[in-house]
């Protein structure tokens, strides 16, 4: 099983980015879980939600503690010591930021990579919002998911212009990360 | 046809199948979504029901009352706070034994406020009459759904079916919906015999003096128990149709040679089925006790269930203050006339949300090797965090 968590604040669409996640999980071949843990739900508020992706049907219904992939939707919630809290020593976090990699990597013994996905998602569907930029990048990392199976995903979800930009959005998302990087991280 | 979908659209399209005619709901944290989808189905003329908008949980109970009791199939559902406005309706939907659906999207009831998942809401309306049933999955939600639809009107008793919120109503994953044919042939058309008719005028809910009362009482326990023979005959016939089972009136899961058990309801079951796999190999492998039914209560199948356990763990996802918990109580009550009964460790876990993990199995199975395990406790309280004088 493979366990993801995906932090945000609320409005980045850090639930739909764990739907979309495990519905392209589905649309790959396999079982998947996605759900958020619900807080004070505004605009801004930090929020979580959570993935299991695995071969056979998921029975857990906890939180995910001890994630293999972690995604950081603003890396202004890394102000909260505990944020990557339970992230598996073999573990990965993407994380969303104009700032280098190494400025956060020496914060972490696990893999870190920063990500400009807001500037690629302005720069492409006109709007702040990193979530199919990262799962398109993290996808692209841990060849989990293959990306036919997320532009599926999509298709489910959007239509019209929104998709178009979508689609558009996670081809040049995927392409700027180094393909298979995290690939002997998990397997499902 | 398997589809990754959210739980709560999958209630409101497994609804949307067996065809009601009369929809009303007053939204409320975590139902809301399962609501907003019926109501979509039918403005974008989906669903041809009649979706009736009300300002309250007293009066979307009322208007299905009034719809059922009409001859139309009805559904509503609810939550926590909502439940209990409900529950003065809820009282006479089934004491005037009028059959229809309402999904619980089981949350903690206040004060203080709380918006998430226990199942203090549904264990609050545990005398009101009705059929309660519990799902661990959003698969046998869906499929609880439909077969509460005929289990309704085969006894002329109202179905609540449980689903903790959030858990299940806000988790996206593998459903496997059932088709409109396989449902068409799974579920006759609503009639209801005692349906009000212009052309045959008759009264329902009339004063019930003490000379009948006790009757009324007596028949409509007397329809919960044969009600137990329906549960599980409807879910054998859903899945001859269907072919996929929900678990009767309960199901015994895990080792079933095991000299130690677990019993709950809800998702909760899930989580210690996986933590069972986790930690067998260091704390043993335990019989997982599925209760489908709470009411009516399946005492029988109970006994039979539990029989060569020494120990049985009995989870509460709510609390009864001043006794403990409802669930393991009633279940010590009916396994008080066996010869060799389990010993009952009843816990209280999850209230109000608190995160139940896999390692809950564990932590379950080591307390009561001990000797001193207390009978009942909240469990997962942590009572550091509360004043000497509260503990």
């Amino acid at each position: 099983m493979i366990e993801y968590r995906i932090h945000g604040r609320g409005g980045q669409g850090s639930v739909a980015a764990a739907y979309l996640l495990a519905a392209a999980a589905f649309e790959a071949g396999y079982t998947c879980q996605a759900f958020p843990a619900f807080g004070a739900e505004r605009r801004g508020a930090p929020v979580m939600a959570f993935v299991r992706v695995d071969k056979k049907p998921i029975l857990l219904r906890s939180q995910v503690r001890t994630p293999d992939y972690m995604v950081v939707q603003d890396d202004t919630l890394l102000i909260d010591p505990n944020l990557a809290n339970g992230l598996k020593p073999e573990g990965a976090m993407l994380i969303n930021s104009r700032k280098p990699t190494e400025y956060f990597a020496e914060r972490f013994s696990q893999r870190v990579i920063a990500f400009p996905a807001t500037e690629l998602a302005v720069a492409a569907i006109g709007r702040p919002i990193p979530n199919t930029a990262l799962l398109a990048a993290l996808l692209a990392l841990t060849e989990t998911v293959p990306q036919s199976a997320l532009a599926d995903a999509l298709r489910g979800r959007f239509h019209g212009a929104v998709l178009d930009k979508n689609l558009a959005l996670i081809e040049t998302a995927a392409k700027a990360v180094e393909a298979g990087a995290w690939k002997e991280v998990a397997h499902a | 046809m398997r589809e990754a979908l959210e739980g709560s659209q999958a209630i409101a399209r497994a609804v949307a199948l067996t065809k009601p005619e009369v929809i009303a709901a007053y939204p409320i944290t975590p139902q809301t979504h399962i609501v907003e989808n019926l109501s979509k189905l039918v403005a974008d003329g989906k669903l041809k029901a009649e979706y009736v908008s009300v300002e309250s949980e007293f009066s979307a109970a009322s208007v299905v009352l009034g719809a059922a009791a009409a001859g139309a199939r009805a559904y509503t559902a609810s939550a926590s706070q909502g439940i209990l406005l409900m529950s003065e309706v809820m009282y006479n939907i089934s004491g005037l034994r009028v059959p229809l659906v309402m999904t619980i999207a089981n949350r903690a009831v206040g004060g203080p406020i709380n918006i998430w998942n226990d199942q203090s809401d549904t264990m609050a309306v545990r005398d009101a009459g009705w059929i309660q049933l519990h799902c661990i999955s959003n698969q046998e939600a869906v499929d609880t759904t439909i077969q509460a639809f005929r289990l309704a009107q085969e006894t002329g008793l109202p179905v609540a079916v449980n689903m903790d919120g959030f858990v299940l109503t806000h988790t996206m994953e593998v459903i496997d919906m059932p088709s409109q044919e396989e449902v068409d042939a799974f579920l006759p058309p609503f009639e209801f015999a005692d349906a009000l008719d212009p052309e045959r005028p008759r009264s329902m809910g009339t004063l019930v003096d003490p000379n009948f009362f006790p009757e009324v009482r007596h028949s409509h326990h007397a329809a919960m128990g044969k009600a137990l023979a329906r549960i599980e005959e409807i879910d054998k016939a859903y899945k001859k149709v269907v072919g996929r089972a929900s678990g009767g009136l309960l199901t015994v899961e895990g080792d079933k040679k095991a000299k130690v058990g677990i019993l709950a309801m809800g998702s909760v079951v899930g989580t210690m089925m996986a933590g069972l796999e986790d930690f067998k190999d260091e704390v043993g492998a335990a019989r997982i006790i599925k209760l489908r039914s709470f009411r009516p209560f399946p005492a029988k199948a109970l006994r039979a269930a539990v029989k060569g356990l020494d120990k049985l763990v009995v989870i509460d996802r709510a609390i009864s203050p001043g006794l403990g918990g409802v669930l393991g109580t009633e279940v010590s009550a009916v396994l008080s006339t066996l010869k060799n009964a389990p010993k009952v460790y009843n816990y209280a876990l999850g209230l109000g949300g608190r995160d139940i993990p896999e390692t809950m199995y564990r932590d379950l199975l080591t307390t009561i090797e001990d000797k001193k395990a207390p009978r009942f406790a909240v469990f997962d309280a942590d009572l550091d965090k509360l004043a000497p004088e509260d503990r």
